[in-house]
């Protein structure tokens, strides 16, 4: 079978298999699989606040997602898109809310978008440095700075940041708030999808077109593919690790800035719920491609939105379990696929 | 005689391409059988059949007139079918006694180890079949010769009755060729069946009895060895007449371009690999660097063009017209006007992964004309790349899509040295091993734009363990023995030397031994 067909063929043939195999976890928990996916539909891409809400969380997955993908294009596994969000949460949060009240929205949202962006690039960067300087595995590296992030994130937040008996931070500037679509369209009924959307898919075509059509992402995944022969065309490898680690961090800022100032308005203990782990699967499951991706967010935002609309019928935990079937089975499916030809 | 391995009506398709098609094959009992072809001819897929690597997809394999049918090589090695794989399958850090046992360490896991059977096993065959190694030796500290032998080693441990060697004498020095060939005859005298998958003609008709050649996945002739020449080999093997060797006008070199001047090289574990080597390529000549492998050839590639591991010292002084190379960049080197096309391909010259378009671009992805806006300018670089394929001959379906790994190893080959050779405003190439892996009608192609650049003006440094290369092409030859040029070659002693190939072949022979 030719490679294009399979592109498409495996991920929905695993996405089918994933729902029959939840399907039949349902039935065997005496619930009617056919009625919760209705339900599932009905509260999501059937209401505008339901479909805002997945927007929303696309988003951010979409973010994420990227997070990952883009260093895996050299061959990099970037486990700290969670750290890299809480990072960019925090500056997005604290930059927001040391504004002054008469600052003009054109200036405080590029700003405070673009300090999100520069943490979470940072916070990547760093776990990329320590790879090349040190030759610290940048899996042991994010992991770890997700744990430091989150250390450091605690810590300012509970002795110096904290609003008195909250857990959360003073509120950004009103001008620093990214406008939901609500506000802007009228779409989605005062769910929390707001312009960010935009940004992010924005700035996949952008990765994409970057990755696929320009001297850039030629480099990019020419290092990644082989390092030996990037060398010998005047490549340099660990620049382009770097590169593309700060990329995923900024990504992964974009991502805090999503929920910060599009919705949140603060910065709050837990605010990111591991969605960055997420975004590991949200790359995998779209080959690490940045246009894939896109889909494969929507599926996850969808599921995970979907999953809390039903939990009165359903644990929302079968939604994880759908997930994970259709990532292993997508990964099972690729290596099939290739020992077939 | 008894027939080892019969094939029938045997085809192997991948995909839509026939790697093999209907190739019916008798290799006798006893018999050393060598299989020719070129590249991508289908010798490698046909052996693994045999091995039990690939499923035919249609036809039969028999072996002493039982027909089977392998699903793995274990199933092969069980039915007494033994493999020397190009590159060999061996675990340096064990011994040669640990090495020749392993898959045989016995049934259960606290089974003691066969290592005493293994010892007396080398020692019986060691002066039997001229296979003397220490056993006790760890396989990393062997040269690739004595690596050769516990390969062999390792068959006859496992009762091996038929033996397939893949390309056995790429990697062995003249004399270690020699040596391998004797134990050759002496394994078929005891009644062995060896087939050799080679493509180097002098050695098929040195070493073999029966040659079968194959072309385009089809056997189109198999013949008493004795009974055929090497041009008519050659022939058969690319269905047209080719010259094996080119012509080469007289060169009219000029000015001096790369001065390399008492360069040495140190490794980290302080071995000198390049000791005050001097040497000079002037415009428009080719300065041939003629050794057996090891001899430093790698370790000045990668001082010239600026990639010698980290810690390794370097001294001496390397310059083009006057500005240095030594301590730069491979992209700054490049830049300064030197183009390279380097020995191993496969990692450093190519990402397999990428179509062919984007392998001609490989390394001259920065020049402006390819660019447009944020992206590359695709109309630009269709035209050069189409007009790359054109003039080196590049055989493939769609340049645009199909990946470089797709391609066989000569057009590979052909697609670095067209990207190499064309680069804008280089002055000095770089060439090792241009026709290593080549098929010969790619090496005729290849050959004749080597000289094409040559008589534009550049300066070429080539280095290559073929001496009929060297001989063929040089202008100037210098003689590489542990990393130092040993004797070189005037313009008038080449020219007038290459008139008896064989005779020069033999002198330079003893520069570098």
């Amino acid at each position: 079978m030719e490679a294009k067909q399979l592109r498409f063929l495996i991920p929905l043939l695993s996405l089918l298999s994933a729902l029959a195999v939840s399907s039949l976890i349902m039935v065997l928990a005496d619930r009617d699989p056919l009625m919760i996916f209705g339900k599932m539909f009905q509260a999501t891409l059937g209401s505008s606040y339901g479909s805002g809400q997945v927007v929303f969380r696309t988003t951010t997955l979409l973010l994420v997602g990227l997070a990952a993908a883009i260093p895996f294009q050299v061959r990099l596994f970037n486990i700290g898109a969670e750290g890299q969000l809480l990072m960019g949460a925090f500056a997005a949060a604290m930059t927001g809310a040391m504004l002054p009240a008469t600052i003009p929205a054109l200036v405080a949202i590029p700003l405070c978008t673009f300090s999100a962006m520069a943490a979470g690039a940072g916070w990547a960067l760093l776990a990329g440095a320590l790879k090349i300087q040190f030759g610290v595995n940048e899996v042991i590296g994010t992991i770890m700075l997700n744990f430091i992030a989150q250390g450091i994130t605690g810590y300012l937040l509970t002795y110096h940041f904290a609003l008195p008996s909250t857990v959360h931070t003073a509120p950004i500037a009103t001008a620093a708030a990214i406008p939901t679509f609500d506000k802007v369209t009228g779409w989605f009924a005062n769910a929390p999808a707001n312009l960010s959307t935009l940004l992010a898919v924005g700035l996949a075509l952008l990765l994409w077109m970057m990755l696929f059509r320009s001297r850039f992402g030629y480099e990019m995944r020419a290092a990644g593919l082989q390092p030996d022969a990037a060398r010998y065309g005047g490549i340099n490898a660990g620049m382009q690790a770097l590169t593309a680690m700060s990329i995923g961090g900024a990504a992964a800022g974009l991502g805090a800035a999503n929920i910060v100032l599009g919705y949140k308005h603060y910065y709050e203990a837990g605010m990111t719920g591991g969605i960055g782990f997420t975004g590991i699967a949200v790359a995998l499951l779209a080959g690490a491609h940045p246009l894939w991706i896109i889909i494969s967010a929507l599926f996850f935002g969808f599921l995970e939105y979907g999953g809390l609309t039903v939990n009165t019928w359903i644990p929302k935990d079968i939604f994880m379990i759908i997930e994970a079937i259709t990532i292993i089975l997508v990964i099972s499916f690729t290596a099939l696929g290739k020992r077939l030809r | 005689m008894a027939v080892a391995v019969r094939l029938s009506a045997l085809s192997k398709k991948f995909g839509s391409l026939a790697a093999i098609n209907n190739v019916s094959l008798s290799v006798e009992e006893g018999t050393i059988h060598a299989i020719v072809g070129e590249n991508g001819a289908g010798k490698s897929t046909l052996t693994k059949i045999i091995y039990g690597m690939h499923l035919p997809t249609s036809g039969e394999l028999s072996i002493k007139g039982e027909a089977l049918r392998f699903t793995s090589p274990r199933e092969a090695i069980k039915a007494g079918i033994g493999m020397v794989h190009q590159h060999f399958m061996l675990i340096p850090e064990l011994s040669v006694a640990e090495n020749i046992i392993l898959g045989h360490e016995g049934t259960s896991l606290f089974h003691r180890l066969p290592l005493k059977k293994a010892k007396s096993l080398i020692k019986k065959d060691a002066e039997r079949y001229g296979l003397a190694v220490d056993p006790d030796a760890l396989v990393a500290s062997l040269s690739i010769g004595e690596q050769q032998r516990v390969e062999i080693l390792k068959l006859l441990f496992r009762h091996a009755e038929i033996m397939i060697f893949d390309e056995p004498t790429a990697v062995l020095t003249p004399s270690e060729t020699e040596r391998f060939f004797v134990t050759l005859r002496s394994l078929r005298d005891t009644g062995k069946t060896i087939i050799l998958i080679t493509h180097k003609l002098d050695e098929v008709l040195a070493v073999s009895d029966t040659v079968s050649v194959m072309r385009k996945g089809e056997i189109v002739g198999t013949m008493p060895s004795a009974s055929v020449t090497k041009e008519e080999l050659a022939q058969m093997m690319v269905g047209r007449n080719v010259l094996l060797s080119v012509t080469n006008p007289a060169a009219t070199p000029g000015e001096i371009i790369l001065t390399i001047n008492n360069l040495c090289y140190r490794t980290t574990r302080g071995e000198m690999k390049v000791q005050h080597l001097s040497l000079n390529v002037r415009a428009g000549e080719i300065y041939g660097i003629a050794g057996v492998e090891g001899n430093g050839q790698s370790e000045l590639l990668q001082a010239l063009w600026g990639i010698a591991p980290e810690g390794t010292i370097i001294s001496g002084t390397a310059t083009l017209k006057g500005a240095s190379i030594i301590g730069k960049r491979p992209g700054d080197i490049a830049l300064m006007g030197i183009s390279h096309a380097p020995e191993d391909r496969l990692r450093h010259a190519v990402i397999t992964e990428y179509t062919v378009f984007e392998n001609l671009l490989f390394g001259q992805h920065r020049e402006r004309s390819f660019h447009q806006g944020i992206g590359f300018n695709g109309p630009a670089i269709k035209r050069y790349a189409e007009k790359m394929i054109a003039d080196y001959a590049i055989r493939c379906s769609s340049p645009e899509n199909q990946p470089l790994g797709s391609l066989s190893g000569g057009n590979q080959q052909k697609v670095v040295l067209a990207r190499e050779m064309s680069r804008p405003g280089i002055s000095l190439l770089i060439l090792a091993q241009p026709a290593r892996g080549v098929d010969i009608g790619a090496i005729e192609t290849i050959h004749n734009k080597i000289i094409e650049a040559r008589d534009t003006g550049m300066a070429i440094l080539l280095v290559s363990s073929e001496l009929d290369e060297i001989i063929a092409l040089s202008t100037r030859i210098g003689c590489i023995y542990k990393g130092s040029i040993r004797h070189e070659f005037s313009q008038a002693e080449v020219e007038l030397k290459r008139e008896a190939e064989h005779e020069f072949q033999k002198e330079i022979g003893l520069h570098i031994t």
